[in-house]
């Protein structure tokens, strides 16, 4: 706001102060002001569609009617919301609203929390006076498998055509026709077929868009909320998580600035539908007579130690392994962690199942932000598809570019959703990446192209190079500053080193570059920070660098550095593993080479499997424990930037699943260990204790009003002081003082309470649970539920947030330089194709085949060529070819992709039947695919 | 020119995509604008020429040629009356009935072809070859009652003039006068004038003729009203081949 220019207008005959280029309806609201409206939408460009927000302003001619939402406020501007004019338009145009409208509430999904409703009752005429027949409209029309739309009840507002075309980028829903008979629909045969389409059905202002999920579900009146944090995915969007009889019923997203902005994807949105499954695991099953059997817990907890206490015994600690852990909490995590380092001391653990970042590449390079990406001088994206994978942030990104001119210099072995945004597109061949980076960092060292002459494509490659080291400021002699990389991995059948050389080497040409992780699962940010890596421990430090430390904390640690999950797998299957734990984690869907999964865990002796489900890997345990999933365990959770939010708890765990952390507590007792850990509090508090990355992240501090958005860790080096009044209602503006500095600069005061207009059913639900803003504008939450989070001796644990001096002691967190060059890989020959995969929001994962909804949304398995190499290789699209890899072969059908460059295939990961996981051989850095006719 | 003879009926044609030589012109339309989509309008106009409607093959080709989707072209398409999103007859009749008409018989006349053409405007005749429609102004207000036959003007017109003037159309006789799909000639100029001298010559001096002629039959009804007798005889606007 200080930087803005401030100006004051006069509202009402009282003087309010409005920023340049604000528009009068939001100058109005922030000073206390309401005015009704229906198309305007804080996040979207105004269209002054529907005139419900006429207010009178006085121009040279006197005063007039003019649309507050279109409006930009001016200095000394005069505007009087409450004349009689102003009442006779809001009623005028409230009538005319109604004059279709099939006024069908006692049906409509929206009764109870419609704005139409809400405003006609507030603003509106007490009846109508038409007496003509009302245009029809055949209702509802399904435009997507998702979304349905009853055009009779639409009120015109372009919100979710705005949406589509502006925020998505997804045209694929219009206004068609005129006058009245005005609709919204789709072209014939095209369905709003996008990630995004459920944000139109939270946005519309009254009952034309449904979703199938949520159509006659519940009533407003019946449900309960609490806001959470979406751990669908690592951005972390916001969100109020609404139930109904103990069931969640529905998530609405909650505006975060710094995350979503009020977006969810689809997946986010819908897949709480998992959570409801028949299919859950619910009792503790323990293998009998081969089969998986229902027992107690406490037979399972004495059979999974025993199984544990046996490989310890015959293989020592590196004998036994911990798979998986992104979908826990950071209190689930951090448990996991001290039962798997300290009790087990094994070092043998990895949240990421060979699909992701080494662990040290992403806590060791220096971090940005999301605002900081979208701000940035330049942003290079060397990422899996960040509309598939990160689909938010892709938003994010996508605005940025269109809105601020970002610039984006896209590294890919494929083209992305971004791809025709990006202003330098590099392509490279998987493996290639480490080569083509220093290609343009360092023109003249770059190795040869090759033997062959240089052609026009060579020469057009590098002008794109050149055009990239231009926007890096490389040839300016600039350090980076201001450039961000968004980092992950674009392809899972290339080495990861490869990338982490890339990263190393960009690092070290651009000192100053930030850089944004592109993990995809849930809280797989949160599990590396709490030590879910071999070689790390909680707080991003270095086993080694934090021995002392949490040997004082934890009493045993590992004695040497463990496996990733490639390496568990190979010595599982080599018979040197005595047993797996699996935490949420299906090596067999999800780690690259299934062939190497499948025989880890046919050469393992004993495996534990902690999930919600039974996928194809637990179904393989001796003993499976089911876990509380979202929305039914509270605590927090880490998003991509290092953002720590909390998670609401809004329903009880089916059957009698418990919390992660709890399953590691009660593993360690019957280990004959003690975790020393009760509560998710006291996990919290140990953590702030001993993290050091998490240092002064006291629960207080987190339960703050300030920090709704979250607060990134680790927090500046400010002295942490802790301000009376943070987090107390009333308590003036709280702003951590610690939160302040540029870099990771969290929260900029309180954020501005909800309009419920931008997300009408938000402010109409029931609160309850524990962290809720979203339905809380005033205070929010209860004294109770504030006592609840930071407990009664809340004066004593800011004391202790006080008490950071021993930071000096502490381990200091990691950071990563390593090989700038990646191992060579082959070249492919004339005959073969080189593979590219990575994962599409809807694929077999046990999630989304949880969700009725989403399940039939995965798509069938394509591989996907440039029409060059499917000439070459004499194939027509549509044709059904034979996939052919050394190892392994499988009958796929042919598209033609231009988005493919030419030599190479793709083929999304995890799709039904046999996939790519079938064709990759983790000993080998590439996968080269031969086509066959059939 | 109009687009290629198309001899088949309409409805042999649903899936109707541009032609190469529209395509080109296309091109060359979208090229004339700083911004691809805003060629949106004319290209539409040049489906039409083609097919007398936007079919949803060429809708779909035309937003892959400025860069929007296809449910972008339909908005924009629906929201215009005169660009068809439903497939019409070979001659769109649209007949007006805004004031000057309306003064003059235009609802009249509007009944009146409703009646002979045995279809409701807005509709289409059984034997696909006449699409009726009521229009607002069409700026020919000084032969009001008036109506556009493919965008070419009559007025003004009585009851028999229409029934003629339909006679004509259907037995072929005004083929050269109205052409297929009739076509916005701004749109057909700012494609760039591919189209050579001499033709565009011959193609004003056909329609010089026609307007010779439609002036003549014009003289002839009026002298036979003048003389206020009460024959049938046919003699509308005698088409020329
Ligand atoms: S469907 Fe809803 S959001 Fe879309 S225009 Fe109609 S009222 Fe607005
Ligand atoms: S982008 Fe990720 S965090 Fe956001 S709603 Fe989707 S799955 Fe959830
Ligand atoms: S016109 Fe202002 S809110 Fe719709
Ligand atoms: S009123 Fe009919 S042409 Fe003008």
């Amino acid at each position: 706001m200080p930087d803005d220019e401030t100006l004051t207008m006069v509202l009402d005959g009282r003087p309010v102060p409005a920023r340049k280029g604000e528009k009068i309806i939001a100058a109005a609201e922030r000073a206390g002001t309401y005015i009704p409206r229906f198309c305007y939408h804080p996040r979207m460009r105004p269209v002054g569609m529907c005139r419900m927000c006429l207010v009178e302003v006085k121009g040279p001619r006197g005063f007039s009617l003019q649309p507050a939402c279109f409006m930009d406020a001016a200095d000394g501007m005069e505007v009087v919301t409450t004349s009689d004019k102003v009442k006779k338009a809001q009623d005028g145009i409230l009538e005319f609203l109604l004059v279709n409208h099939p006024l069908d509430c006692p049906v409509c999904d929206k009764g109870g929390e419609c704005p139409l409703q809400d405003q006609t009752m507030t603003w509106g005429p007490g009846e109508s006076r038409l007496v003509e027949e009302k245009v029809h409209f055949a209702k509802p029309i399904w435009i997507s498998s998702l979304v349905a739309l009853d055009r009779e009840r639409c009120i015109q507002c372009d919100r979710c055509t705005r949406f589509a075309t502006e925020v998505a980028g997804e045209a694929l829903i219009n206004f068609i026709s005129r006058g009245d008979h005005l609709e919204v629909n789709t072209f014939p045969e095209l369905p709003f077929d996008s990630y995004f389409s459920g944000n139109t059905v939270q946005i519309c202002p009254v009952g034309a868009l449904t979703a199938t999920p949520y159509r006659f579900k519940a009533r407003p009146w019946d449900l309960e909320q609490c806001e959470s944090t979406c751990t669908s995915c690592a951005v972390g969007c916001r969100v109020a998580v609404q139930s109904s009889s103990d069931r969640v019923i529905r998530y609405l997203g909650v505006d975060s600035d710094p995350v979503n902005h009020g977006w969810l994807c689809d997946k986010g949105r819908f897949d709480f539908e998992a959570n409801n499954s028949e299919d859950r695991v619910i009792h503790p099953l323990l293998r009998k007579d081969q089969e998986l059997q229902e027992v107690t817990w406490s037979r399972a907890l004495a059979a999974a130690a025993q199984g544990l206490r046996r490989a310890l015994d015959r293989y020592g600690p590196s004998g036994v392994g911990v798979i998986g852990g992104a979908r826990l909490t950071n209190e689930d995590a951090y448990a996991w962690a001290k039962l798997a380092k300290s009790v087990l001391r094994t070092d043998s653990v990895d949240a990421q199942l060979g699909d992701g970042l080494p662990a040290e590449v992403v806590l060791g390079l220096p971090r940005a932000t999301i605002d900081q990406a979208c701000s940035a001088r330049a942003l290079v994206l060397l990422a899996p598809d960040l509309h598939e994978e990160l689909p938010i942030l892709h938003l994010r990104l996508r605005q940025a570019v269109l809105d601020g001119g970002l610039p984006v210099v896209e590294l890919a072995p494929a083209a992305s959703g971004l791809s025709h945004l990006a202003r330098v597109s590099l392509p490279y061949r998987p493996g290639e990446a480490a080569d083509l980076v220093q290609q343009v960092l360092s023109p003249h060292r770059a190795r040869s192209a090759g033997p062959s002459a240089p052609t026009d494509a060579d020469a057009a490659a590098r002008q794109a190079r050149e055009r990239a080291r231009q926007l890096l400021g490389l040839d300016q002699g600039g350090r980076g500053e201001g450039v961000v990389v968004v980092l992950g991995r674009p392809s899972l059948a290339e080495p990861a080193d490869s990338i982490a050389a890339a990263a190393a080497a960009l690092a070290q040409a651009l000192p100053e570059a930030r850089f944004l992780p592109a993990l995809r699962r849930a809280n797989v940010h949160g599990a590396l920070d709490m030590g879910l890596a071999p070689g790390l421990l909680p707080g991003r430090v270095t086993l080694e660098e934090g021995r002392d430390w949490f040997t004082r904390g934890w009493g045993t640690l590992p004695d040497s550095r463990g496996q990733e999950t490639a390496g568990m797998l190979a010595a599982a299957a080599e018979g040197r593993m005595g047993a797996l734990v699996l935490l949420g984690a299906d090596p067999l869907a999800d780690f690259p080479d299934r062939r190497l999964a499948r025989r880890a865990l046919d050469g393992v002796e004993f495996v534990v499997a902690v999930d919600a489900f039974l996928n194809g890997s637990s179904r393989r345990a001796d003993v499976v424990l089911p876990a509380a999933m979202y929305a039914e365990r509270p605590g927090t959770t880490t998003n991509l930037e290092g953002r720590i939010t909390r998670l609401g708890q809004k329903v009880v765990a089916p059957g009698t699943c418990r919390p992660d952390w709890m399953i590691a507590a009660e593993l360690a007792a019957a280990l004959g260990a003690d975790l020393g850990l009760e509560s998710v509090e006291e996990i919290w508090d140990e953590i702030e204790r001993l993290a050091p990355s998490h240092a002064g992240i006291t629960r207080v501090l987190l339960a703050s009003r300030s920090s709704r958005d979250g607060l990134l860790a680790p927090l500046p080096r400010v002295p942490v002081r802790i301000q009376p009044g943070v987090g107390r209602p009333g308590g003036g503006p709280a702003v951590h003082p610690g939160t302040t500095d540029t870099g990771v600069g969290a929260t900029q005061g309180v954020p501005a309470p909800i309009d419920p207009m931008a997300t009408p059913g938000i402010g109409s639900a029931e609160r309850h649970g524990v962290p809720n803003v979203a339905g809380a504008p005033e205070d929010w939450s209860t004294e109770e539920e504030r006592e609840a989070w930071e407990g009664p001796d809340r004066e004593a644990r800011a004391e202790e947030a006080r008490r950071q001096e021993d930071v000096a002691s502490r381990p200091s967190p990691l950071t990563y330089s390593g090989p700038t060059v990646a191992p060579d890989v082959p070249r492919v020959d004339g005959y073969g194709l080189r593979l590219v995969t990575g994962r599409v929001l809807y694929d077999q994962g046990t999630l989304v085949q949880a969700c009725p909804s989403l399940a039939p949304l995965a798509p069938g398995p394509r591989l996907r060529v440039n029409r060059y190499d499917l000439d070459r290789l004499g194939r027509a699209p549509g044709d059904r070819v034979r996939v052919v890899t050394p190892g392994a072969s499988l009958v796929l059908e042919a598209v033609v992709d231009p988005g493919i460059p030419r030599g190479s295939a793709a083929l999304a990961f995890n799709l039904e039947g046999e996939g790519a996981a079938d064709l990759i051989d983790a000993t080998k850095p590439v996968t080269d695919v031969r086509l066959e006719t059939i | 020119m109009t687009g290629p003879a198309d001899t088949a009926g309409p409805e042999a044609r649903p899936a109707g995509g541009l032609s190469p030589e529209a395509l080109a012109q296309a091109r060359e339309l979208v090229a004339l604008y700083p911004e691809p989509r805003s060629a949106l309008v004319p290209l539409c106009h040049l489906v039409q020429a083609e097919h007398g409607w936007l079919t949803p093959q060429a809708m779909v080709e035309v937003a892959d040629l400025i860069g929007v989707t296809p449910a972008e072209v339909l908005g924009t398409a629906s929201f215009y009356d005169m660009l068809h999103t439903e497939p019409v007859g070979k001659y769109v009749i649209g007949v007006c009935t805004n004031i000057a008409c309306l003064l003059n018989g235009g609802i009249e006349l509007l009944e009146h072809a409703e009646e002979r053409l045995g279809t409701r405007a807005g509709a289409t005749t059984a034997d696909n070859l006449f699409t009726l429609e009521e229009v607002e102004c069409i700026a020919l207000c000084d032969k009001a009652p008036c109506l556009t036959v493919n965008w070419r003007f009559f007025g003004p017109l009585t009851h028999d003039g229409f029934d003629a003037l339909v006679e004509d159309l259907a037995a072929g006789r005004l083929e050269g006068e109205v052409p297929r799909h009739g076509i916005l000639n701004r749109v057909r100029r700012e494609g760039g004038l591919r189209v050579a001298r001499e033709e565009v010559l011959a193609e004003r001096a056909a329609s010089d003729q026609a307007l010779e002629q439609r002036k003549a039959a014009r003289e002839a009804v009026e002298k036979r009203e003048q003389a206020q007798q009460g024959q049938g005889g046919k003699q509308g606007g005698k088409g020329s081949a």
